[in-house]
């Protein structure tokens, strides 16, 4: 009997359960009375948000999987059976179309909010890096699945971002052969884009579990980047931070819902309601809106391997940020400096944004290289010299005697390594 | 510093809404926004305008477009009774296989997709000198949508003194480089309508588009119907549960 857990439930089957396999225990430690900071906004709402996504995602994909046929013949006829003549197949596939949308904009808010806050930085930098991980993954999943409904935008852009590879020296040509299953985008691409569209969110769900289990052993950051000192400091995961969540649950559910219902279009292009035909090229070949800044940063470079190269970089950088920001104050709320130089970096990835969505030409040019440049510079010159320089404001002592009300702590004004006992 | 915060996120907001408007656009010059019945929160088909406009469909765009998503089932959604519906079907000869094995041809039924003009690209290559898009999904795969639509059916103009044009094209003001393969389809008077509807060209294309409207997007009236119902208890549920988020954290200092 040495290996069996006690268990403290009243409820005799819950302690049986619990006393062998004790996934309530872990539940009650994890989520219910997990201590975490009191002190979070509503930024710290999108983790939960991005899961629920990731859950719609699943449950609507798998439904969508049942009625979908993955040959290049029938593919698009199928998305249409789905919208036409499925029940309720039509909502299956804006929910799971705008879902995709709704995810990464979560993400993306997601992410920038740990820029912000400097939740990358000791001990949380395997935490970061894991979850730039699930970026990867979550883009290759939605790229392949962008493929499927096998429309015009669906091959073209399968065509032109597998093409990317080709810019590989000597084993480009067929390293992209070996991606199609062939000597063009067709059927066996399909198949396999199918294939691992199902793969890669469960994928996702592993990596999210480490990224979850790595954030419960070092704990939440928090919007003043200072460690938890007491448990002053520090509310019961549930009811505090489940009725909070909620609340951004709800508002997003609400968003989704306008956007699924009253405006399912929106972020589609016209010209993937058109079968896909291989020799037929749109006038203009665009990726979906969450690439547009990296499609930016590949067109903004005049070489094919040097522009892969920098768009692979742009999100490889993510992975060494701990390191390069040698600042030991987290929260921009601290770093006067910092603080306006993230807006800039918000400005640049918009800026890049709308450059992805034009013609390369004129002006988008010239907008395209100083976007690029300081998305990198940003990352590669702003945060190693910043820290160095900029003089952070004085500290809270605490989370639970902010500034405002317990005062700044005696000599405060000099940036102090105080994270890294 | 707020303020800067707010605007940056209100730019983000802006700048996710821009690509959604690709610069193709530009090209055609800007449309005139049609008053449609389907648009707006509320917006359904106007029945009696979708029936015109299949007729229209029927008599005229049939000749050459094939439609090949929707079936005949589908005019219920338009409000055609379940016979007239049958009667449609039964009109038009679909393909089949007879019992002797060789193809061969029997009337159509509700369940059937609606007839292509021809049974493949080839065939309508070789009469048209060009395949003719289908129309099923007409108003979602291009930019404007029924606006567009609309504005190619009523954009046959003579050419600008100065404008060439090739060899089997017509002139048409709102198409992207303006020389259409399509020879302008309706002219005034050109199909009788049962309710005595005056058939000229703005009428006809204002009510085909409608029709195609609806065979692009059939779920739109049960979508729209339904997204009020759901965001209005979203709103509900967003209220409650910000006050017992509300109450539970009452007793917190934060």
């Amino acid at each position: 009997m040495a290996g069996l857990h006690k268990s403290d439930f009243k409820n005799p089957v819950v302690n049986w359960i619990d006393t062998r396999l004790p996934v309530f225990t872990m539940m009650q430690k994890e989520y219910g009375v997990f201590p975490t900071p009191k002190n979070f906004n509503y930024w710290w709402n999108f983790g939960a948000l991005a899961m629920v996504s990731l859950m719609i995602m699943i449950a609507t994909g798998i439904f969508l999987a049942m009625n979908y046929v993955p040959n290049s013949t029938m593919a698009f006829d199928s998305v249409e059976r789905i919208m036409r003549d499925v029940n309720f197949g039509w909502l299956l596939r804006y929910v799971h179309a705008n879902g995709a949308s709704m995810f990464f904009i979560v993400v993306y808010v997601h992410l920038f909010r740990g820029l912000y806050y400097g939740s990358y930085k000791a001990p949380r930098e395997l935490l970061w890096m894991i979850g730039v991980v699930i970026l990867l993954v979550m883009m290759a999943t939605a790229f392949m699945g962008y493929v499927l409904p096998w429309g015009q935008m669906s091959f073209w852009g399968a065509t032109v971002i597998t093409n990317l590879f080709s810019a590989i020296p000597i084993v480009g040509e067929p390293v992209v052969q070996w991606l199609w299953g062939g000597f063009a985008v067709g059927n066996p691409t399909l198949n396999r884009f199918f294939s691992l569209h199902y793969l890669l969110p469960f994928v996702l769900v592993g990596v999210i579990f480490l990224h979850i289990a790595a954030l419960h052993i070092t704990g939440s950051n928090n919007p003043l980047g200072i460690d938890v000192k007491s448990d002053a400091d520090t509310l019961p995961f549930h009811p505090y931070y489940t009725s909070k969540d909620s609340v951004g649950v709800c508002v997003f559910l609400l968003l989704f819902a306008i956007l699924v219902f009253f405006a399912p279009t929106f972020f589609m292009a016209p010209d993937n309601w058109i079968p896909a035909n291989p020799l037929m090229t749109p006038p203009e070949i665009v990726p979906e809106w969450y690439f547009l800044p990296f499609y930016a940063i590949l067109r903004a470079v005049p070489n094919k391997l040097g522009g892969v190269l920098m768009m692979f970089g742009s999100i490889f950088v993510l992975f060494v940020i701990p390191w390069l920001d040698t600042s030991p104050v987290r929260s921009a709320k601290f770093r006067p400096i910092y603080r306006i130089l993230f807006w800039v970096l918000v400005l640049s990835v918009i800026v890049l944004g709308m450059v992805g969505a034009h013609r390369p030409e004129g002006i988008w040019v010239v907008l395209g290289r100083i976007a690029t440049l300081y998305y990198f510079a940003h990352f590669l010159v702003v945060l190693p010299v910043l820290g160095k320089m900029e003089r952070p404001l004085p500290l809270p002592e605490s989370i639970s005697r902010p500034v405002i009300g317990g005062g700044p702590l005696p000599g405060g004004a000099t940036a102090k390594p105080m994270e890294k006992v | 510093m707020r303020i800067l915060r707010l605007a940056a996120v209100a730019a983000l907001l802006g700048g996710l809404a821009l690509p959604a408007s690709p610069a193709s656009a530009q090209e055609a010059g800007a449309l005139v926004h049609q008053n449609w019945s389907f648009d707006g929160l509320f917006g359904t088909y106007d029945r009696a305008a979708a029936q015109r406009g299949f007729q229209v469909y029927k008599d005229v765009c049939a000749a050459c477009h094939s439609l090949k998503h929707g079936h005949f089932r589908d005019l219920a959604g338009i409000g055609l009774k379940a016979d007239d519906i049958k009667a449609i079907a039964a009109s038009l000869t679909v393909p089949t296989i007879g019992d002797d094995g060789q193809p061969t041809t029997r009337p159509g039924l509700p369940s059937d997709q609606f007839v292509s003009p021809y049974p493949n690209e080839q065939a309508a290559v070789a009469a048209l000198g060009i395949d003719p898009p289908d129309l099923s999904l007409i108003e979602k795969a291009r930019d404007g949508g029924p606006d567009y639509v609309y504005a190619i059916l009523t954009g046959y103009t003579e050419p600008p003194a100065s404008f060439k044009l090739a060899e089997g094209t017509y002139y048409n003001k709102a198409f992207p480089g303006h020389q259409i393969k399509m020879p302008k389809p309706l002219s005034d008077g050109q199909v009788t309508y049962a309710d005595g509807t005056p058939s000229d060209v703005p009428q006809m294309a204002h009510d085909v588009v409608t029709f195609l409207a609806y065979m692009s997007n059939p779920e739109l009236e049960q979508r729209k119907r339904m997204g009020i119902k759901i965001v209005l208890f979203l709103v509900l549920l967003t209220g409650v549960v910000y006050a017992v988020k509300r109450k539970i954290w009452s007793d917190v200092e934060h």
